[in-house]
């Protein structure tokens, strides 16, 4: 019974996007449209940040009529994203699909051999790069990179640094931070970044590299502090907290958050659906999400952005093997 | 305090004709959501959530809601009527209840479920409203030695207990803390018993998988075989009078329900462990408290009330980090939590003081989607029942049929249906050689939990052991469990040092 609920979810879902959309979609593209409901993959679990976006862009989609046919978001996040990477593969020249990806687009493939070749698949719109700040509790007195260096040393390696699971970007970002200031670090791995805020709030690890809207209700009342921002410039929501570059140290790093297709995609479609995410960047909604979340809009469409994705891929490679000689 | 008079404005959001129209749709199709096996709050709110642009965040948010309780309610249903776990958090409610149906008294069950329910989802809500900003800080300090405390607590309320072969249940709790390392293991990233290289291991073994497997078609096929002599199921059939004595025999349930919600509360609170550990651990302790322990899973009704309190209060619970510290205590909450953020309110401690509006209407539609939920279900449970009066034949096609769809939806994999072929097959085996099931699921449940809390902390304190009992918390909980693993042990002392004397209870 609820399986037939779900469908006539999907229907009204079909229908109201259909109305709404009428307009925008015959200026948006004249020639190809999409013919059924496209998946948007997703290459996480529900309720993490990806997620939470990638559901995000979904909305923004339907409620601006963006697309004449629902967007109908799929989960694959087994093996930090192996899954969706192989099942996008699998569906080489299919117009009707979509990932959303985030930075373990390049370390998944790296780091486990499932013959996956990102260089394959089409590229379609990068929307922003997530930004990283380093966080300690307030409880710490600790305001300043300096100080953060001197208390780390003095705790010789029993500084505890929370972030997501090995491997993933927190672990990549503390990697840079150890090699810059020759400390070292405990780092204890946890399930999400929501958890990984907790546990400083909660004084069980001294400091993190949370995204600024995993610590944002921290931060505004007062119970996280960000120290130094992995950004090239200062974030204007953070407009007090100064780029590790401004202070003399080279770390730079960001999550991308952006849109791919599987390789073969006909070009009418790619098409189609990299003008949709351009609206999508120009809208009410995205740009508050934007400000709010202090994520740095950066879009980037075509052979740049597979440009791009081929130069992180191998920066990636170039921290894996680090922590890897380091380990 | 002004706790009542925000209350008061809230039921003014809350009891709008919109917004009360939105909290009897939603809990409608919870319920059914949740009664569909392998459907669970998780995929009616992600199914939801980008229709709710439609109203204002006020509205959405407590169609989430009325969502979320709904499922909790309808997760019981096919629990009891099919032994298929509706959802994960109602695994706990198979244990008694489908042999409660077996004997005829489905209805009974389904009433006893739904009043739980009711009565768990109420104290949560009541304990909410009151306490929502200091027991943040007790949130706060569950670090991850406190969590290992509290899943030991958890395996020794299943162990500590005579009624089972003690052996068995603790050979079958590890071969559940072997099948939970399936997968990538968070701590290295490396992945684990793939078995060679076989992709679908990669995400784990999923509990529901696993409960599917081992309860709905490991159940099929052993009443197949016993039903070849004589029909097994009695024919189910209730009336209207039945069901108003059947309410009148709640008051029997206090005990199991008191537990169920305090502890379901206090669970679902905890970021990371959610309602289905909670309905399992106030399963085991309302086991371990009974006067009757052995009547448990052969269908005692306090054996279906207890979990379902405790999953409804736990969901309620779940809902207490997200708001204020921004932490999902479950899947759901993870999405409820994105929700809010598309609609720009950012959870944290400061959204009771930004936002009020939106917290308490938040707030008291979770009152008045509990009593719709409450309301609609028992009006249903003569249908529900109902469908019990099909032949076996029949009914055991349609089981069959629902457990493949139910392991297939979540995940979309056919790995998973084949997993619950092999988990059937292998269930009905170790229910003829009389092994006991539920410590074999609650271990895949906990085990991830304890497994990662118990590396955490290790990671964190450079390997000192001794930093379990050392933190006053998990120091007084590993106390707890394990006065619990020799209770049964100083029980028996006592009743063969004390023969001739007065009996002790």
């Amino acid at each position: 019974m609820a399986h037939t609920f779900t469908r006539r979810v999907v229907l009204a879902m079909t229908a109201s996007a259909a109305m709404v959309a009428g307009s925008v979609t015959t200026a948006l593209a004249e020639g190809w449209k999409p013919q059924k409901p496209v998946e948007m993959v997703i290459m996480a679990g529900q309720g993490g940040g990806a997620d939470r976006l990638a559901r995000l862009f979904q909305s923004i989609i339907q409620k601006e009529g963006l697309s004449n046919m629902p967007m109908l978001p799929v989960n694959k996040g087994g093996g930090s994203g192996a899954e969706a990477l192989r099942y996008l593969k699998d569906k080489s020249g299919d117009a009707h699909v979509i990932m959303a990806t985030l930075n373990s687009y390049y370390t998944t493939p790296l780091r486990t051999d499932i013959g996956v070749d990102i260089a394959e698949f089409t590229p379609v719109a990068r929307m922003a790069e997530d930004t990283f700040l380093l966080w300690v509790n307030a409880d710490s007195g600790i305001t300043t990179l300096d100080e953060y260096v001197a208390a780390v040393k003095a705790e010789g390696t029993g500084w505890k640094m929370g972030g997501t699971g090995t491997g993933q970007e927190d672990s990549l970002v503390t990697a840079m931070i150890e090699g810059a200031f020759d400390i070292k670090m405990t780092y204890v791995p946890f399930q999400g970044g929501g958890e990984v805020a907790k546990n400083l709030i909660g004084n069980h690890v001294n400091s993190t590299v949370n995204n600024p809207s995993e610590a944002l209700g921290f931060y505004k009342a007062g119970k996280a502090v960000p120290l130094v921002a992995f950004t090239p410039e200062r974030l204007a929501a953070f407009p007090d907290v100064p780029t590790a570059r401004e202070l003399g140290h080279d770390i730079v790093y960001a999550m991308q958050r952006s849109f791919v297709a599987p390789p073969g995609m006909p070009q009418e479609a790619v098409d189609y659906y990299t003008a949709m995410f351009e609206k999508v960047s120009q809208s009410e909604e995205w740009k508050t999400y934007v400000a709010e979340s202090a994520l740095m809009p950066a879009f980037l469409t075509g052979d740049d952005l597979q440009a791009y994705f081929l130069a992180e891929r191998d920066k990636h490679a170039k921290i894996l093997e680090t922590i890897e000689a380091g380990s | 305090m002004d706790v009542l008079a925000l209350l008061a404005d809230g039921f003014a959001t809350s009891l709008s004709p919109l917004n009360l129209m939105i909290v009897i749709i939603g809990v409608t199709a919870g319920l059914f959501i949740g009664a569909m096996p392998g459907l669970g709050s998780v995929n009616g709110v992600a199914i939801v959530l980008p229709l709710t642009f439609i109203v204002p965040p006020s509205s959405a948010i407590i169609l989430l809601a009325a969502i979320y309780y709904g499922a909790m309610y309808g997760g019981a249903i096919s629990s009891i009527l099919l032994g298929i776990p509706g959802a994960s958090t109602a695994v706990a409610t198979t244990f008694d209840g489908r042999p409660m149906a077996q004997q005829g008294k489905a209805g009974l069950a389904l009433i006893a479920a739904a009043v739980a329910s009711f009565v768990g989802g109420t104290i949560s809500i009541v304990l909410f409203t009151l306490f929502a900003a200091p027991l943040a800080n007790v949130a706060l300090a569950f670090g991850p030695a406190e969590e290992f405390a509290l899943v030991l607590l958890a395996f020794t309320t299943f162990v500590g207990l005579g009624g089972d072969d003690k052996l068995k249940t603790i050979v079958m709790i590890c071969l559940g803390l072997v099948l939970s390392t399936v997968g990538l293991d968070l701590i290295s990233g490396q992945p684990r018993l793939i078995f060679g290289d076989i992709p679908g291991f990669y995400a784990g073994i999923s509990f529901l998988v696993l409960a599917i497997g081992v309860y709905g078609v490991g159940e099929v096929l052993y009443t197949i075989e016993t039903s070849k002599t004589a029909p097994q199921v009695t024919p189910a059939r209730i009336t209207w009078r039945e069901l108003g004595n059947g309410l009148r025999e709640m008051n029997r349930l206090w005990k199991a329900m008191s537990i169920g919600s305090f502890l379901g509360f206090f669970v679902g609170m905890l970021p990371a462990a959610g309602a289905t550990p909670a309905s399992l651990m106030a399963y085991g302790i309302a086991r371990q408290t009974s006067k009757n322990p052995k009547s448990f899973g052969k269908g005692n009704i306090e054996g279906v009330a207890a979990p379902e309190t405790a999953n409804n209060a736990a969901s309620t619970g779940s809902l207490l980090p997200m708001l204020t510290l921004g932490i999902p205590g479950s899947p759901t909450t993870a999405l409820l939590l994105g929700g809010m953020v598309m609609w720009g309110l950012v959870p944290g401690p400061m959204l009771f003081i930004e936002e009020p509006d939106f917290v308490w209407g938040l707030i008291s539609s979770l009152y008045t989607a509990n009593f719709a939920a409450v309301a609609i279900n028992i009006a249903l449970i003569p249908i529900f029942v109902w469908a019990l009066r099909m032949p076996f034949t029949v009914l055991c096609a349609i089981v069959l049929v629902l457990c493949i769809v139910g392991g297939f939806a979540p995940s979309q994999k056919m790995h998973d249906v084949w997993l619950i072929a092999g988990f059937g097959v292998a269930g009905y085996l170790l229910r003829k050689a009389d092994y006991p099931l539920a410590p074999l699921v609650l271990a895949l449940v906990l085990g991830p939990l304890m497994e990662k809390s118990f590396r955490q902390t290790l990671i964190a304190e450079q390997g000192n052991v001794l930093a379990f009992v050392e933190r006053p918390l998990s120091g007084s909980f590993i106390a707890i469990a394990l006065l619990f693993f020799a209770l049964p042990l100083i029980k028996s002392l006592r009743r063969t040092g004390s023969r001739g004397v007065a009996p002790a209870e």
